[in-house]
């Protein structure tokens, strides 16, 4: 079985409230990364586009983006994972492309959440849980996580202000990031303010701050094989190892409530597909939808032992000079959520670390780089390691 | 004939229901007696909170109730001061997880708990609550 290699990566600017239409969104993205690879529309065998449903009014949005995007007649076809779509797009788009299928897949990722309201949203994020026997109760997801979150501040001593280390971190940043939507630094003392709307409760023990926002996005993912990679690109990322997982979607069905097994089966798959272990990734991107999330990240991948993580980001090792630079993008707290979109734009940060081409986050001469994206509450989750 | 006959008892399951009809309407029944119940596969002994009308393991479907009694242990809580839509009117509201040892249940925490009383651990029982709406639920006291 040949490698296979990611040639392009693009992403839209992640935004409030776009303005236009969500194929014309999906064409940001799109162009984006086919500006990158510098490939023409004929070259690409298929297209897998990936999003959450229910958030725009376009059922089967993949016809309609195939014609915009000028990806007729080839085929194309939908994926949904929640906010880890187009991971396990790329998870795809590997499978067609090693199975000989096709040569060069695009996985574009989009989103436009602000066509319904924040509390919509809520109820919507909410019913990718278990409707039958949760959302009667009133669930969203800061909540589920802020459970996850209180488990892990009872076991280990995890403190609030840990989490917000983690937020100031993200800010660092976010102001880099000329793709983010928030691109404010944040401080200490913001949370620390219970006038400061990060200091605003949402669901305890999470606060404002420790939630990722709400956005519109866009993102493309270009993905080739062996030949067509070397042909067309100079410098191609390959995919090194990938793993996926799930697991009961109610939480009465789990056992584990301070990190997310999901995590940490994708992690050792991927590991073990790449031959490597959590000391040799270089840079990584991790699913920041909450604070809590990326804590829980550093444990369940690896990076640090379960209880750990807040040494890590006390120690600044997850800044960029550190040992394991976590989210140096901004992360999904700083950048915004665009469900759909969000698993491209980690792998795109990681591509272009990969390259030498992240401008002011790059970090020094990194070989491997690792994606953790999530989808719901550790219902779905994917590990992509990206290496040179 | 028709949807007169649907059983939609599952549509008085909590503040809001997205689900009317389900092979454990019982469970509706059930509620409206006081008892909050699971199931218990005949064929394999497997213990279903919540309950299911399937067992996974032995692809049974012949299954009995069992009543949800005694005491679990908080394994989380969270306290909502923000709500999804068609939720606001019952803020602020805590959801939680019981342990009960050979299964769990997702619920949330009765009204009247103090939060200064919540602690991560804390035994605590199910109890049947008629919500404002006149829907049911059931929410967890302390024990
Ligand atoms: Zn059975």
């Amino acid at each position: 079985m040949g490698k296979v290699a990611i040639i392009g990566v693009g992403q839209s600017t992640f935004t409030r409230a776009y303005p236009g239409s969500v194929r014309e969104l999906a064409f940001e993205g799109f162009r984006d990364a086919m500006k990158d690879a510098q490939i023409s529309t004929k070259d690409i065998g298929a297209s897998v586009i990936c999003s959450a449903p229910e958030y725009d009014k376009q059922r089967s949005p993949a016809g309609v983006f195939a014609e915009y995007l000028g990806l007729n007649p080839q085929p194309t076809f939908y994926v949904e994972t929640l906010c880890s779509s187009s991971s396990m797009g790329l998870r795809l788009a590997y499978s067609l492309i090693s199975s000989g299928l096709h040569d060069v897949v695009a996985v574009i990722g989009f989103q436009k959440m602000s066509e319904i309201s924040s509390a919509e949203s809520q109820e919507r994020m909410g019913r990718g849980a278990d409707i039958q026997w949760e959302s009667p109760f009133g669930t969203m997801m800061p909540a589920y996580y802020a459970m996850y979150a209180r488990a892990h501040m009872a076991k280990y001593g995890t403190t609030p202000e840990d989490l917000a280390l983690i937020r100031v971190k993200a800010g660092t940043y976010g102001e880099l990031n000329e793709k983010a939507a928030y691109r404010k630094g944040v401080t200490l003392e913001m949370f620390a303010n219970p006038e400061d709307r990060m200091a605003s409760p949402v669901a305890s023990p999470l606060r404002t701050g420790d939630c990722c926002a709400n956005a519109d996005g866009s993102s493309c993912i270009i993905v080739a094989n062996e030949e067509k990679a070397k042909s067309f690109c100079k410098k191609p990322v390959w995919v090194k190892g990938l793993g996926a997982a799930s697991t009961a979607v109610n939480l009465a069905g789990r056992d584990l409530f301070t990190g997310l097994t999901v995590a940490q089966q994708a992690g050792e798959q991927a590991y073990k597909m790449a031959g490597i272990g959590p000391k040799d990734i270089d840079v990584a991107e991790v699913h920041d939808c909450f604070t809590i999330a990326e804590m829980m990240a550093y444990e369940n991948l690896g990076f640090a032992k379960p209880g750990e993580g807040k040494d890590l980001i006390r120690s600044k090792e997850t800044y960029k000079e550190g040992s394991i630079p976590v989210n140096v993008d901004g992360g999904l707290l700083s950048k915004g959520h665009p469900i759909g979109a969000t698993g491209g734009s980690q792998v795109r940060t990681v591509v272009l670390q990969l390259r030498g081409e992240a401008g002011a986050i790059q970090v020094k001469n990194p070989e491997f780089g690792l994606v953790h994206n999530i989808g719901g509450v550790g219902l779905y989750g994917n590990v992509t390691i990206l290496g040179r | 004939m028709g949807k007169k006959d649907t059983d939609v008892r599952f549509s008085k399951f909590g503040t809001v229901s997205f689900t009317a009809t389900t092979k454990v309407n019982d469970f509706i029944g059930s509620l409206e007696q006081g008892k909050v119940m699971g199931t218990r596969c005949k064929g394999c002994g497997m213990v279903f909170f919540p309950p299911r009308a399937d067992c996974y393991k032995c692809l049974s479907s012949d299954m009995e109730w069992f009543e949800v009694s005694g005491k679990g242990k908080l394994v989380s809580y969270s306290k909502l001061e923000y709500a999804p839509v068609g939720f606001d009117k019952d803020l602020p509201y805590s959801i939680a997880l019981l342990d009960y040892g050979t299964y769990k249940v997702f619920g949330r925490i009765a009204s009247d708990v103090p939060e200064a009383e919540i602690k991560v651990g804390m035994e605590m029982k199910t109890v049947v609550n008629t919500l404002s709406n006149n829907q049911l639920n059931y929410v967890f006291q302390k024990a």
